[in-house]
């Protein structure tokens, strides 16, 4: 009995899951495969969730999703030494809207939202690695996996960051240093109520961290931590350019970071479960990847769609919504019979409509932003030398404000050049 | 064939006896055999029974003769051309005609390849309890045979016992039971028998055999030190460092299934459940990871020193000494220490005799 | 060989704890068995990998059968996964408790029902009952030969030949078919399920759950009232302690620390 699909969609992450489910409301012939044993069982991610696509994608969404925690408190902390700035943002909520945001496991939301899928009409198949497109006259024709070889009408690529099969299908420039980013992630285990405490939240809300400055040792990038019901996701995003320029593993990145007095107090007691690392896409559009090509979409990580600018860290949300754009243009490319890149190309539009191209232009300057090593190394220094002065009283005298900024910054940057990066992140946050 | 015990309890008062079933090989009787000899005396004396040997082959009644040397009352012989090597079929036919004809109250056999090819067989067609690979054997307070073997590869003992069903069979474990010495002088009697055969009956034929060669030196089910080597070893050609290992201690060389079953060494060095057993003063496990089957054969070691790069292989868990290290670094210098140490004196471990 | 039907191939798979998970918990020296994860009996994973060899180079029917709670679906799935064609649950609750008496009879009754069979391949053990009396008892049942403890097989002339592994040598058997063999655990490596084994399994169809009833089983020659054997106690084995050193250091200073441990110990003459 020889196998054929409609559409068959590689990785059950968040992107390959929303396509699935989406293709199957539209009563596509789906396969969704993932190699992994259980779904999400290996996937990371440093655990918060924008909300919105779900909105588009399940109405009902936040009946059965495992929902950590909402993220009611926002900081960002500057890193220096010993010491620390943050800033602190509180926005208390009610009920979920467009806005909110939560924190989550991977695996469970991860199988969550396959078992939509599966819910849907999507055949999902686990524990089975897609190998190659299956390539007919330079367009795809289905998926090769070990002996196999499965036909389809179009092939949704959602294998996460830097996965083979997009460049195999010539979608995909090859990979360089600068275009990747390397994750760290650490699971540590502390009692809700600890939690509740420590970071001064309520049973179901939560915080959001994210740290600048020594929490990379300088290397561009930053560190993140979420809280969960009962433990911390604590984890590190630094450029892998960096790391190999200077020769440091990231791992001691990460310890580092977890030693910091200021991180040190929220993870103290806890008990390491897990610890993992993935490779992030950091330049986003500026990765050039190409999205459509004939009998295939990338959607997800594998097509770039990821925002990471500093404060924001969007990979999930996109990822999801890239899914539901996927199968819109796979319902067009259906009505017109033609599934090559012509018949596909309405994707573009459909990622526009769910703001997944414009955010991502809008932040395409951020990949050159963050290639700025004085962002990551110098300012939150330069900041935090200005903030300890401000706030020591040691009966030395005190300087007025504006002497003391000027203090600090001589000989460490010409001050026209700071004030242009400074414009630069502006413009591109 | 139907089963015998369709009335269970009613017809069990007229099983009586204790048999053993007989492996001969090459005009020899297998040692697991001889050693069952021994057991099933003890047990008959218990119950105040005899004790039979049956033996089916082709010219085996100088066997028969020399069998009861080891404790046997009397031995059945069925001789027949068919009957020259093991075949499933016509030693089954054999047992079972010979046991529905005397019903036995016990049969014992060798946990050997044959012995449970047979036993599988012949259980199924007679209806009745077979233990397997019993190490231990008592009778309990209702008269019943309690066979005692080994569950999950040794981790526990399970008490088997057949109380309904006739006769209650079992198979031993080799070199668990000691053997018996031989008595020339004593006196049985051999029975033949006859059991209808025919070329019906030779539902397989044996194209070819080909006998694992033995190299001379130390068995080592007999060695006092062994060095065991496992999948670790990565090829066949790092069984001779093991070698000069075992040779400078006087031991013998042995491996785990998965070496065996790579083909590095041939099956009769294998230790374990389905190997043998082995209960030297020192066992070296290199590169193996201490499955519970590998376990079974050798956990009664006196003294467990495991070799392995991995600190959590279960190895390790029953091992009096341990190194947490690479196999390639750590047995060359082990040799080379044990060069140093050697010089000039005679052997490095102390003859049986002298260990108090 | 059936006159007409396919080449058929029965596979008797049972599902049994992981082995290496099977663990003695050191301080009660009880055997950790919760949550411990399933798997094919590894040997049956062999049996199943030579009827696929099989398949692979002549057309055949790969069916696969088993015993057990509906849990054993698992296992079933995973077959098939493998490429057996479909599979049979003998499922029920009188079942329960059997030993290999009720078990072999059990088994060769749903062999006779699905009939049409060529070979037969067993494991050569189990690792949690480790008796390897089902394979053989199910020869006996269904009075067909039987070859144990192979580590090859081939069909040659509408036979089979098969190498025996004994103990002192290793033997080419020859048998008519039908024949049941029994199969060495690492003879050969099972491969792995397939992206097109695990539709098939999706698809749905392909395993069968059948009660007693359905065979035609009697109830009062299976489960525990009618299992010759019983269990009547369980010794934990309490091995000697064992001292678990280990020697640290590179390998010279590691080595040195564990020859003179075996020295002290009076295991080799100082
Ligand atoms: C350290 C770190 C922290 C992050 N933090 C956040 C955050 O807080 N919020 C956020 O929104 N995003 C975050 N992200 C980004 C986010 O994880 C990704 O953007 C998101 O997971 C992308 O989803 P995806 O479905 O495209 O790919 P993935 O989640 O990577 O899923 C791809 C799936 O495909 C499977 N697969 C791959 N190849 C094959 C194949 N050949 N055959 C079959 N299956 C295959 C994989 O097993 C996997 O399940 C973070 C990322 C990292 C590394
Ligand atoms: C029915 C049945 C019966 C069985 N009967 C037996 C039996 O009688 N006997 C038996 O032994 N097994 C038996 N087994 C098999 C058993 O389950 C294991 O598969 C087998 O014992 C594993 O052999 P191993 O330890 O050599 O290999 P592995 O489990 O592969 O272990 C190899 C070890 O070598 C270590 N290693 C690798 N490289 C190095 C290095 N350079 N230096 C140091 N260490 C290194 C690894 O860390 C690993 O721990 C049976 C299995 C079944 C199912
Ligand atoms: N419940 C069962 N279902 C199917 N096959 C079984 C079952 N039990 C045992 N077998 C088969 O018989 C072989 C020997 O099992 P055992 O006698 O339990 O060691 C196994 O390797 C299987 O092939």
């Amino acid at each position: 009995m020889a196998e054929r699909f409609d559409a068959i969609v590689v990785g059950a992450g968040p992107a390959g899951s929303a396509a699935a489910l989406a293709l199957a409301r539209e009563k596509f012939s789906v396969l969704l495969v993932e190699r992994g044993r259980a779904v999400g069982a290996k996937n990371m991610f440093g655990g918060r969730v924008y909300a919105w696509p779900l909105f588009e994608l399940l109405p009902e969404w936040e009946k059965d999703c495992p929902i950590e925690r909402f993220v009611t408190k926002e900081s960002l902390v500057f890193l220096s030494g010993e010491a620390s700035l943050s800033i602190q943002f509180d926005r208390p909520r009610a009920s979920t809207d467009r806005a909110s945001s939560f924190t989550a496991l991977r695996p469970r939301f991860d199988e969550w939202l396959a078992k939509k899928a599966e819910a849907a009409g999507a055949m999902l198949i686990t524990g089975i690695k897609v190998d190659d497109l299956l390539m007919e006259g330079g367009r795809a024709r289905g998926v090769v996996a070990g002996p196999d070889k499965i036909p389809a009408d179009l092939v949704v690529i959602a294998e996460g960051a830097m996965g083979p099969l997009a460049r195999k299908a010539g979608l995909l420039p090859d990979m360089k240093p600068e275009s990747v980013a390397v994750g760290v992630k650490e699971t540590v285990e502390l009692p809700a109520a600890t939690i509740q405490e420590r970071f001064n939240i309520g049973e179901k809300e939560g915080a959001a961290v994210v740290y600048a400055g020594d929490a990379s040792m300088g290397l561009r990038g930053g560190g993140f931590l979420y809280t969960n019901k009962a433990s911390l996701s604590l984890g590190l995003v630094v450029s892998s350019e960096d790391l190999a320029r200077k020769k440091v593993e990231v791992q001691a990145v990460m310890e580092r970071f977890r030693l910091h007095p200021s991180v040190q107090r929220l993870i103290k007691g806890g008990k390491v479960s897990e610890y993992s690392a993935h490779l992030v896409p950091e330049l986003g559009l500026g990765m050039k990847a190409r999205y459509v090509g004939d009998g295939v979409l990338l959607a997800g990580d594998a097509a770039g769609f990821l925002i990471n600018n500093g404060y924001t860290f969007r990979g999930v949300d996109l990822a999801i919504a890239s899914g539901i754009a996927a199968a819109r243009a796979a319902v067009d490319a259906r009505a017109r019979g033609d599934y090559s890149a012509a018949g596909l190309a309405s994707y573009a539009r459909h990622l526009r409509a769910l703001n997944v191209l414009t955010d991502l232009e809008t932040f395409r300057a951020t990949g050159g932003y963050l290639k700025n090593e004085r962002l990551f190394a110098l300012y939150p220094k330069l900041l935090l030398g200005i903030t300890e002065k401000v706030y020591t009283v040691d009966g030395s005298g005190k300087e007025r404000i504006s002497e003391i900024v000027l203090d600090e910054m001589k000989g460490k940057a010409p001050l026209l050049k700071m004030l242009k990066d400074l414009l630069d992140g502006a413009r591109s946050m | 064939m139907t089963g015998i015990h369709h009335n269970p309890l009613e017809g069990k008062s007229h099983f009586r006896g204790v048999w053993v079933f007989l492996e001969g090989r090459k005009g020899a009787l297998r040692d697991v055999s001889i050693q069952l000899i021994g057991e099933g005396r003890r047990i008959a004396d218990r119950g105040g029974v005899p004790l039979t040997g049956v033996l089916p082959g082709h010219d085996v009644e100088a066997l028969a003769r020399h069998a009861i040397g080891y404790g046997l009352d009397r031995v059945i012989v069925v001789d027949h051309p068919l009957l020259e090597i093991y075949r499933s079929r016509p030693f089954t036919k054999v047992m079972a005609t010979l046991i529905t004809r005397h019903k036995p109250e016990i049969v014992l056999y060798g946990a050997s390849k044959n012995g449970r090819d047979l036993g599988g067989r012949l259980h199924a067609v007679l209806e009745t309890g077979l233990a397997a690979d019993c190490v231990k054997f008592d009778i309990d307070e209702e008269g019943n045979l309690d066979m005692i073997r080994p569950s999950f590869g040794g981790k526990s003992l399970a008490h088997i016992l057949c109380k309904q069903h006739r006769p209650q069979m079992a198979s031993a474990r080799r070199n668990v039971f000691l053997a018996p010495p031989h008595d020339p002088t004593r006196h049985g009697e051999v029975v033949r028998e006859t059991v209808d055969l025919s070329e019906a009956d030779l539902d397989a034929k044996l194209l070819e055999f080909k006998e694992f060669v033995r190299e001379g030196g130390v068995r080592p089910d007999e060695a006092e030190v062994v060095v065991s080597g496992g999948y670790g070893l990565g090829d066949p050609k790092y069984f001779g460092m093991l070698q000069d290992l075992a040779d400078l201690l006087g031991g013998a060389v042995a491996a785990s299934r998965k070496a065996v079953d790579s083909g590095w060494i041939p099956k009769e060095f294998q230790v374990g459940q389905t190997g043998m057993t082995v209960r030297p003063k020192v066992y070296f496990a290199i590169g193996i990871s201490g499955a519970v089957q590998h376990l079974a054969g050798m956990q009664e070691s006196d003294k467990i020193v495991a070799i392995n790069l991995d600190p959590k292989a279960a190895i390790f868990e029953i091992a009096d000494y341990g190194i947490v290290g690479d196999l390639f670094q750590v047995v060359p210098e082990f040799i080379r220490q044990l060069k140093e140490l050697k010089a000039g004196r005679g052997p490095l471990i102390a003859p049986l005799a002298t260990i108090a | 060989m059936p006159a007409g039907g396919p080449f058929r191939i029965l596979v008797c798979i049972k599902q049994v704890p992981k082995a290496q998970e099977l663990q003695v918990d050191p301080k009660t020296q009880t055997l950790k068995r919760v949550g411990v994860p399933s798997e094919i009996n590894p040997p049956d994973a062999n049996a199943l990998e030579f009827a696929l060899r099989i398949k692979d180079r002549m057309p055949a029917e790969i069916i696969v059968l088993s015993m057990g709670p509906t849990s054993f679906d698992e296992s079933l799935e995973r077959s098939i996964g493998m490429g057996a064609d479909r599979a049979v649950l003998l499922t029920d609750r009188i079942l329960g408790g059997s030993d290999t008496v009720p078990t072999a009879h059990a088994l060769s009754e749903t062999i006779k029902k699905i009939g049409g069979y060529d070979l037969i391949l067993c494991g050569e053990e189990t690792t949690d009952a480790s008796t390897g009396h089902v394979g053989p008892g199910i020869a006996g049942h269904l009075d067909i030969p039987q070859i144990t403890y192979i580590s090859e097989i081939d069909i040659v002339d509408g036979k089979v030949h098969a190498r025996r592994t004994a103990e002192d040598g290793s033997e080419w058997w020859e048998a008519a078919m039908p024949c049941l063999v029994t199969v060495n655990f690492g003879c050969n490596k099972p491969r792995a399920p397939t992206l097109s084994g695990k539709i098939r399994v999706k698809r749905g169809g392909v395993i069968v759950h059948w009660s007693c009833a359905d065979v035609g089983i009697d109830p009062n020659k299976v489960g525990l009232k009618n299992s010759p054997t019983i269990v009547a106690k369980v010794d934990t084995v309490h091995l000697p302690p064992r001292a678990r050193k280990l020697f640290h250091g590179e390998p010279p200073e590691a080595v040195a620390g564990l020859l003179k441990a075996l020295v002290e110990d009076g295991v080799i003459r100082p």
